[in-house]
């Protein structure tokens, strides 16, 4: 349980830590607003779950021991959380493909058996909801817009494209999980997730990537080059001094 | 956040019976404390300073988004990175409210900002400073907000009712980034050795630019004469600096932290307290763009249009398709 926890929590830690990295950079001021937002949404979701982690972990550390204090290692996240934000157009297609995932299985999460977790799905479908809602409705403006934002997605689409497999394949947790009646498995999304996709992408004019090829390892523990210089950023004040309280 | 007045009108308050017929009338207004609104007519020098006034605003709260920035992939908890996150939202968010006021004088939002990316507009030198310590995030919340609610709430008398009302929903929010600064600051002086170190760091580094904050002194600036007048311009400068360090003072003692100024005192004769001058020498350097920061957070706010006109574009040009394909 407390595995299946981090997981949650560390896809909303991680990817809530990339939006923030835009404060003030964004390419107009309501993009500002917004990515402020999300990110707001990110880091209030991964409170609860980290916050529940910790409980059900029973070892004294809260969330935000969880978030400051654990090495790369110990991270749960999908890598296509922790990829660089790049340019708007990656930043967008990130964004949109993991709202298409989290919307969903946020939707599932709500239905738990265990009421902690249904509890904290149901308060985060609401915002997740309007994620997604939000991302769609730009990558179909970008998408049909010019020449050249056509290509800047199509572009992230593709950079962005073998990191959709690790949302769906099932480890002997998810296993678990399932059998426990917490969680369904994830490649129980599958088919959800690619119908949706492709409507979108329909609007968008984009083309589908036929590479089917997935980048593992995440939610394992094992995660692109990057994350590790994220940490660093992240936990310096409460790596560097840490008898402090802050 | 605020943006001092450097340069007002220039002009010299005209007597009521020196002026046209319509300028009375105007005046008349304004003395009666009425609202002057967008369709209203308004004299060319009115509508010009405001239009530099609400714009130099609206900058220095897109361009304060950038010291706090600074800090939010470093915050040291989730609480506190949920805070700064909110705070600098909100700044953002009164960047547009200003922007908008700033319409309804005739100007267009894509104009101001290139004079901002040109260089041509100013925006308050205090963000030209950089943020060095944790700390900074407390004093910058604490003291710049601070200081820039001195200012606004005076503005909310303001005779131009579009940026009047935005000062009432901009003060609102900016009271609960002055506490939260100041909850910050409470944190760090009752912490370790390190923590209060950064707090005086903190203080010692912000605490002169915070004064010029309120603009030079109402000796040299002779000429706000007509923008009181007018009501664009509610206090003084040096009226302004007085109620800040008045109100500020007690508050660094209460931290237990040592202000920058050794001449710092409560006059029991005035009830208020004396202070130094900043130097004024450096402000003025500061805002022919010679801070510490300067250029870096022209670069940075440059950078950030360049590379979005294709976001821009893209939205537009798909605007255009669906407009094209309802007709």
């Amino acid at each position: 349980m407390f595995e299946f926890l981090l997981r949650m929590g560390d896809n909303t830690l991680v990817l809530g830590h990339r939006v923030s990295e835009w404060c003030g950079h964004a390419p107009v001021l309501e993009e500002d607003i917004a990515l402020a937002n999300i990110s707001l949404d990110l880091i209030g979701q991964t409170r609860l779950w980290l916050g529940l982690a910790g409980e059900v972990e029973g070892q004294g550390r809260d969330a935000d021991a969880l978030a400051f204090r654990r090495d790369v290692w110990d991270f749960r996240n999908l890598l296509i959380c922790e990829r660089p934000n790049r340019d708007f157009g990656h930043t967008l297609m990130r964004q949109f493909l993991f709202d298409l995932w989290h919307f969903e299985r946020l939707s599932d999460l709500s239905l738990s058996v265990d009421d902690r977790i249904a509890g904290i799905a149901a308060k985060c479908v609401k915002e997740a909801d309007y994620h997604l809602e939000r991302s769609k409705d730009l990558i179909v403006r970008l998408g049909d817009g010019t020449v050249e934002s056509h290509s800047k997605m199509q572009t992230a689409l593709t950079a962005l494209w073998p990191y959709i497999g690790e949302m769906f394949t099932d480890d002997a947790l998810d296993a678990k999980m399932a059998d426990a009646g917490i969680a369904p498995l994830p490649s129980s999304q599958h088919v959800r997730f690619h119908k949706a996709l492709n409507e979108t992408l329909a609007a968008a004019t984009l083309m589908r990537p036929t590479n089917d090829f997935a980048q593992m390892g995440g939610r394992s523990g094992t995660h692109t080059e990057d994350l590790g210089h994220m940490l660093a950023t992240m936990q310096f004040l409460q790596r560097a001094y840490p008898d402090a309280r802050w | 956040m605020y943006a001092q007045e450097v340069k007002s009108t220039g002009l010299v308050v005209k007597p009521l019976d020196e002026m046209s017929d319509e300028e009375r009338a105007f005046q008349v207004r304004i003395d009666a404390g009425e609202k002057i609104e967008p369709k209203d007519w308004m004299p060319d020098g009115y509508r010009k300073n405001l239009v530099r006034q609400i714009s130099q605003h609206g900058h220095s709260e897109v361009v304060g988004q950038l010291p706090e920035g600074n800090w939010i992939t470093r915050a040291p908890t989730l609480e506190r990175k949920a805070i700064l996150l909110a705070k600098v939202q909100d700044e953002a968010g009164h960047g547009l409210y200003l922007y908008s006021a700033a319409e309804t004088l005739g100007v267009s939002r894509a104009d101001l900002i290139d004079d901002l990316l040109s260089g041509k507009a100013k925006y308050s030198s205090i963000f030209n400073y950089p943020t060095l310590n944790w700390a900074d995030m407390g004093a910058v919340g604490w003291l710049v907000d601070g200081a820039a609610i001195v200012n606004q709430v005076a503005l909310q008398r303001t005779s131009y009712g579009p940026y009047s009302r935005a000062m009432v929903r901009i003060c609102k929010e900016e009271s609960f980034h002055a506490r939260q600064g100041f909850d910050i600051m409470m944190k760090m002086t009752s912490g370790t050795a390190a923590q209060k170190a950064m707090a005086q760091d903190a203080l010692n580094r912000l605490w002169w630019p915070a004064l010029m904050m309120f603009g030079p002194p109402d000796a040299d600036s002779v000429h706000s004469a007509q923008s009181m007048a007018w009501k664009i311009k509610i206090m003084t400068n040096d009226e302004g600096r007085q109620k800040f360090v008045d109100q500020t003072m007690p508050q660094i003692e209460y931290l237990g932290l040592e202000v920058p100024d050794s001449t710092a005192k409560l006059n029991p004769e005035t009830g208020h307290y004396d202070f130094s001058d900043p130097d004024w020498a450096e402000f003025f350097e500061v805002l022919k763009g010679n801070g510490p920061c300067n250029v870096d957070r022209l670069r940075a706010r440059n950078i950030a249009h360049d590379k979005g006109a294709w976001f821009r574009d893209g939205l537009m040009a798909y605007a255009e398709k669906r407009k094209i394909a309802a007709e």
